[in-house]
């Protein structure tokens, strides 16, 4: 971090701390919690492949996203909307407390005047400090890289929310109704991006790229990273990218290429 | 003819009609009575369930568990033990045709559960009826079986 940069407007109405952290994350000057995003890009579609039914994930896996920041619009929020609707997590216009699985982050350092906006969502991290804290066992990471929160053993803590540093968890506050069947969710436990694990499973991308694609050519690429044969590793192979918090030691699945840090 | 002979005519002609018929009249045999008030479980689609009903209704709530947990945590999806299909195929249409959630007396879960006076919070988070989806009409529908995801 530049210490002649600072930090200017903080859009978010709770927890400026944690949004301080992201912009320290970043390595600029100021964080903007924006939704909005138009994402236009290079990536192709990933590398999903369905398992045959019965058999466990596979620790020769490991999904990850690569995102690169200069195709993604400031102005497009498509892929926080279609996680939304995909995961059905219409909230009750409090942002304070409404979930929020993805959200569009905005970027500006003054110095050199660019600004930049990428999504962020759930890091799932190969070390996650969320698993370690959680006091029960609900949070845990899939053999092939998912870090999820098992809702059977989640009491409601928040530990896990306190110990990310990506801010990535939300706590539902509200009972729900008429949740989707394939993404159970309900008052009382925490809750992430999960990487539209119920698309994974069945060989389809998670909703957010598959969104960011259809506006136009994608800044998102969904894959499996220990795949050498796969496009996102073939990516993060040939061209330089980062992971938010990189020194954190956490290897970060999602990787981001153009970020200005 | 006397009367005692008639009395022996009557007496045989009654043994004749009476005890046979005890032995082959036995009451019908019924699973309690009409004092006992007995769970309306709704029928489920299709042919049969995943099991017998004998033993879904011993040991549903175990095969869901252990099923559950292998497929979260693990990810081991298609086994037959799933809420979502026990859902999808035990939905029961209410009123305007689509089925009805857990909150209708009529659910499925419920009508039994109701009986046996047994709480579940599966429905807490789980969606207590199938996907709905509407299509490019505006015409609602119910996504089942395998058809779905």
């Amino acid at each position: 971090m530049s210490g002649k940069m600072k930090h200017t407007g903080i859009a978010a109405e709770f927890n400026p701390a944690r949004r301080k952290f992201l912009g320290a994350i970043a390595g600029v000057a100021s964080v903007t919690l924006a939704p909005g995003v138009i994402l236009y890009g290079i990536t192709r579609s990933g590398d999903a492949r369905a398992r045959k039914p019965g058999t466990a994930a596979s620790p020769d896996v490991r999904w990850g996203l690569l995102i690169d920041v200069n195709h993604c619009d400031s102005g497009c929020d498509k892929c926080v909307s279609a996680c939304v609707e995909e995961n059905g997590l219409q909230g009750h216009g409090r942002p304070a407390t409404d979930p929020q699985w993805i959200r569009k982050v905005k970027i500006h350092d003054p110095d050199t005047g660019l600004s930049q906006s990428l999504p962020v969502m759930c890091q799932h991290c190969a070390e996650p400090p969320c698993v370690d804290v959680c006091p029960t066992g609900a949070s845990f990471k899939r053999a092939d890289g998912i870090v999820l929160v098992d809702r059977h053993r989640c009491i409601g803590c928040r530990y896990c929310m306190m110990a990310c540093p990506y801010k990535a968890r939300s706590f539902v506050h509200e009972e729900i109704e008429d949740q989707k069947t394939y993404a159970p969710r309900g008052k009382g436990t925490v809750e992430a991006c999960t990487l539209c694990i119920h698309r994974v499973d069945s060989d389809r991308l998670p909703a957010c790229v598959e969104a960011c694609n259809d506006a136009g050519g994608g800044a998102m690429l969904f894959g499996d990273l220990k795949d050498p044969n796969s496009e996102i590793a073939r990516r993060v192979a040939r061209y330089a990218s980062q992971q938010i918090r990189g020194d954190l030691g956490l290897d970060p699945g999602v990787r981001y290429r153009n970020l200005s840090t | 003819m006397s009367l005692r002979r008639i009395f022996i005519v009557l007496v045989a002609v009654f043994m004749a009609w009476v005890v046979p018929g005890e032995a082959q009249t036995v009451p019908e045999k019924k699973i309690g009575n009409n004092s006992v008030l007995l769970p309306a479980i709704p029928r489920g689609q299709g042919d049969h369930c995943v099991a017998d009903a004998d033993f879904m209704r011993r040991n549903h709530m175990t095969m869901l568990m252990h099923q559950r947990d292998e497929t979260v945590r693990q990810g081991i999806r298609g086994k037959p033990f799933s809420l979502k299909e026990c859902v999808a195929c035990h939905a029961v249409e209410g009123p305007d045709a689509m089925p009805v959630t857990v909150a209708s007396p009529q659910h499925f879960c419920r009508a039994c559960h109701d009986y046996a006076a047994v709480s579940i919070d599966c429905f807490q988070c789980h969606a207590s009826r199938p996907d709905v989806v509407t299509d490019a009409g505006g015409q609602g529908g119910v996504v089942r079986g395998a058809a779905r995801e």
